[in-house]
Formats: structure tokens, sequence, C-alpha cells
């Protein structure tokens, strides 16, 4: 790989005609071989949340860009600092906002990874299958605005349609739709209810025609097709440099799944394929991803058919929250309970980095534990984050109508870059 | 599963493939290794940090080239206060490797990596806004998340979680 020149182009993008100071007869005779500075968001509906990009432009085609971040910074990290370690599970809804249980697992599994903690498999399976729903969950809001940023409308609502259901499904398990909390260190917050995997089964079987649905409308469309064929291409070896994952870097050729390579969770029991497209376009992003709702609906068939029984929280009660009932009638169960909301529990010393595969890409929670009750340090690293710096690759050179294109195939999450 | 002890001592971990690379290479620069919970962690030298990355990037063997996260701790009040973090991690093999360097309190700086990966470019900076660590060769080293006339560093340890009111 070779060494990339980084030193001279990353200055900040000024207008250069805020120093000739004045109107147009001015600096008419010196404007026309300059470029055009044109500030786009954050309040831009196709910038996917509070996204601000600076471009400095050439007529219609991108001379330079530079994402500005950190209007949703929110802090999170410091916050975890001074939250119990059960306590900061409902943070990590809120940093990637579209897949909540990818960051529920992620954090879980590092505080157990810490821990040494064995997780019951019925747990592992309903991690394993809500995952799956979820980045169902992600991948249709990302088609449906994706498409409507190109202009296809019809798609957004179909894909909204199938997104309920399974915000249902969330609803059922945790009571929430979107910040679920689900996922507990230990285990699951609960049983699944009564019912619940008859209706998923219900969905699993019908949701493979709703994919021949969106891909009617938009794979062989030759409007879409022109909008994204050979749209923001980006090179493996750039993709690769400038630390994308996911979707992004597997529609460049690079074959990396941590759910297959790094197996987590269980995922070592399932049989899915990793869809790789070599062509680095927005169009390869787009069949990567479409190709991951199958693999991630025939996961959900798999998970459903072979759900084990068993207890859903592991048998640690100095961490795992007693039942409710227990609670309620047996005094141990309450000290337990009292003492885990009051004092926390210890974690050893020690530090881990647990990677897990969001929708987005290697979604990373690396903890730092002094052997108390608070994390020392807890850093995620966001797949946004990355991605987002390979936006500029895509895009310098391209015509600016193509930057939308290149935004959505991306598929930015803000809440995820700034935290 | 009980935790296994964590394995401290160089010597036996000196038959690890990157770590008999980095010795090999130049033994001065690793400072100390930690095998705990099935993940490596080295210590090196900080004035060697880009050469070493560089270098574990362009091992034909196991090719270290993608860089998953950098990020930093702060020890306060301990001395060296702040610990640098690198997360490396092998695409051909899947291995993953955990780089570290140590940092005065008193003027943390540290050489960029953004010449081995343009991908710690943001990286780097937010280290610099939330720490106020510096790294040296960095291209646009400014607030990354923070308002450009932020007074502090908010990860810091003796800045208050609430803010300065």
């Amino acid at each position: 790989m070779a060494n990339f020149p980084s030193s001279v182009d990353d200055q900040d993008i000024v207008s250069n005609r805020q120093s000739t100071g004045g109107g147009m007869d001015q600096s008419s005779d010196q404007s026309i071989d300059q470029t055009m500075v044109l500030n786009m968001g954050p309040q831009h509906p196709s910038t996917h949340g509070v996204l601000r990009l600076v471009l400095e432009i050439d007529g219609e085609t991108v001379v330079r860009m530079k994402p500005e971040i950190g209007y949703l910074h929110t802090g999170i990290e410091k916050t975890c600092e001074a939250k119990f370690y059960h306590q900061v599970v409902p943070l990590t809804d809120r940093i990637d906002y579209l897949c909540p249980l990818t960051n529920n697992l992620a954090y879980c599994l590092a505080v157990e990874k810490l821990l040494g903690m064995e997780i019951p498999p019925k747990a592992q399976w309903m991690r394993v299958l809500m995952n799956e729903l979820t980045r169902i969950n992600s991948h249709l809001v990302w088609l449906g605005t994706h498409a409507m940023d190109l202009g296809a409308m019809t798609v957004f609502l179909y894909c909204f349609r199938e997104r309920e259901d399974i915000l249902r499904f969330f609803e059922m398990v945790s009571g929430q739709r979107m910040m679920t909390s689900y996922f507990r260190i230990g285990g699951l917050a609960l049983e699944p209810p009564l019912g619940f995997f008859e209706k998923v089964k219900k969905f699993a079987d019908r949701f493979p025609g709703n994919v021949d649905e969106y891909e009617n409308l938009l794979t062989g469309n030759p409007i879409f097709m022109m909008r994204t064929k050979g749209v923001a291409y980006i090179s493996a070896e750039d993709a690769i440099a400038m630390g994308a994952s996911g979707p992004t870097l597997r529609g460049s050729g690079i074959d990396l799944d941590l759910r297959r390579d790094a197996p987590y969770s269980g995922y070592e029991n399932f049989k899915f394929k990793v869809p790789v497209r070599t062509e680095g376009d927005v169009f390869a992003r787009y069949l990567c991803r479409v190709q991951e709702l199958r693999e991630s609906i025939d996961i959900v068939q798999q998970a459903l058919a072979g759900m084990p029984e068993g207890p859903v929280k592991a048998d640690s009660p100095k961490v795992v929250l007693p039942d409710r009932e227990k609670m309620k009638t047996q005094m141990e169960a309450l000290i337990y309970h009292f003492k885990i909301i009051t004092e926390g529990f210890s974690v050893p010393a020690g530090e881990v980095y647990q990677a897990v595969e969001s929708p987005r890409g290697e979604m990373g929670y690396y903890v730092v534990s002094d052997g108390t009750g608070k994390p020392y340090r807890v850093h995620m690293r966001g797949p946004s984050f990355a991605n987002l710096q390979s936006l500029a690759r895509m895009c310098e050179g391209q015509l600016l109508a193509d930057v939308v294109a290149a935004i959505g195939s991306i598929d930015v999450v803000l809440g995820d870059i700034d935290r | 599963m009980a935790l296994a002890p964590a394995i401290t001592d160089l010597e036996q971990l000196k038959e690890h493939p990157a770590i008999a690379r980095l010795v090999g290479w130049n033994a001065a620069v690793v400072q100390q290794a930690k095998f705990d919970r099935d993940e490596l962690t080295v210590w090196l030298q900080k004035e060697m940090i880009r050469e070493a990355c560089a270098m574990l990037r362009d091992d034909p063997n196991c090719p270290f080239n993608f860089l998953c996260d950098v990020t930093c701790v702060d020890w306060h009040p301990s001395e060296p206060r702040f610990e640098v973090v690198y997360h490396l991690l092998s695409i051909s093999t899947k291995e993953r490797i955990r780089l570290k360097a140590r940092l005065d309190g008193s003027s943390p700086v540290i050489e960029s990596v953004t010449s081995v990966w343009p991908a710690a470019n943001f990286y780097e900076r937010e280290i610099f806004d939330l720490f106020g660590v510096r790294f040296t060769g960095h291209p646009n080293l400014k607030r990354l998340l923070m308002p450009d006339d932020w007074e502090g560093h908010p990860l810091r340890k003796d800045y208050p979680v609430e803010g300065y009111r």
C-alpha cells in the first residue's frame, strides 16, 4: 500500500471571495478562475441528520470537500464514566439510534468479557435474532431515504411499512420502539412475550417478497442506475486506508464481515453468505445492502427454527438483576437487587475491545475497568465516523448532484459520529 | 468461564508473531506486553509509534493494514498521564493487536500516524479536542466535536462531568 500525501490538502476550506471584499464588479477580473464555497447542511434534508459539508466547487464539479461534525455531540463517553456499568446500557441506545440493539450488544459483550461471564444459549440466540431484525430495520430506513434522495418516492413508503412491523416487535419485547435497552449485562431484560415468535415467523415468511418489491422498483430502474452506477467510486486500497467498514468496504471488494470472521454471541452456529461487490460505486453498495436484507431474514429464520429453551439471564446474582417476582417475595433477591441498584457491581480491572458488525460496519466498544463499579473509560468506535472520512475521496472530482447519492450510500448516522 | 490470569511477561509472549516482528525490528521499542482476555496489548516507545505502525502495516505475512480505532485514556493523577491506544486489525488473518504509547501530562505530544493511515485524521483530531494531546505532523489539528472557542478538554479526568459553571 502506498503512502498517502495528507499534509497538503487538508486545510479548511475558506471562501477566497471574502478577501477581495466586494461586489461582483470589483472582483470580476479575478473571480473567473476562482472556485466557489458552498455550505451544505446541517439542516439539509438529504444529509441524514445534522451533517454539514463545506464544498469547494468549480461550476458543477466538487473540488474539495470537508465534513464538519459535532452538532450532535452529547458527551456520552464522559457520561458513561459517571454511571454504574448497568446504567450505561440505555446510553448506548442513543449512539446509533437506527440500530440500538447492536449498540446494546457490543457494550454488553464487552462488559461480559471483562467479567468473564457465560451467557445462556437462549439469550445468545435471542440476541442474534434481535440483531438481525435491527439490521433489517436500519437497512430499511437507509433504503427508503436513499431512494427518496434520488427521486424514488414509493420505496420509502414500502420500506417504512415493513419497518413499522419490526418496531412493533421491539415494542413487544422491550416496551420501546426505538430506545430498546433490551440486552442487559448477563443476558436479556425479559423473556420474550407469548406469541412473539409466531409473529416474527409470519413476518420472516413474508419479508423476502417485500424485498422483491423494493428491487422491482430500483435494481433495474434506468433512472436509479444512472444516478448510482459509476458514481462515488472508491477503490479497495482507499477504503481500507480511510478506515471504511461494513457495506462501504464490501462494495469495494474487501470480504470482511465480523459476524463470520470473528463470531460473537453464537454467530458461528448460523449459515449465511456475505455479499461482496467489486465495483466500488453507489450501486455496488446498494446491492450489498439489499442482499444483506435477504441474508438477515434467513438468519432470523434459522434463529427461530433452532431457538433453544432455558433461561435468558446468566446465573450470577451479583451482576444480573433478579426477576421481579423473586425480588418481591425473597429476601435474598431483594438484597441483591438493592445492592446492584445502589452500588453497582465491581468489574475486574482490565480492558477489552469488542467489535460487532453493525448495519454500517465495525461497531467497537473499548471499555477500561479499574476494578470499581463504574467504567473508567468507555470509547465507542462508530462505523459512521470512519465511513464519513471516505466521503471526501468519493466525491472529489464528481458532480455536485452526486454528493447526495454518495452520502446516502455510506449510510451515516450522526448520533454515531458525534456521540 | 473463569478469567485466565493475564500474561504480562514479555519473554513468554515473544512467540507471538506480531511481537516477534516488533522485537526483531527494534527490540528497544517494545516496552511491555500483555495478553489478557484473548487480546494482545503492546506498549511502545512513543517516539517510534509511527515507524512501528508503518512496519506492522506492511508486514507481508500478517499485515495489520486496517486501523480500527485510535483513542486515549487519562490516568490522572498518576504519571505518565495519558495512554494513546491504537487498535489494528489484519484484514487477511483477522487478527487484532492493541498498541499503546504513554505520554506525560505536562506536554502530551506524539507523532501523528495520518501518513500511515489517513483514517487517523478524525481520530487524532477527536483526541486533541477531548484530551488535549497534540499530534505532530497532523495536517489539520483543530477541534472536531467541541466548538472552536471551547475552553478545556472534556474527557480529561480533572474536567467535571457537569462542566464548569
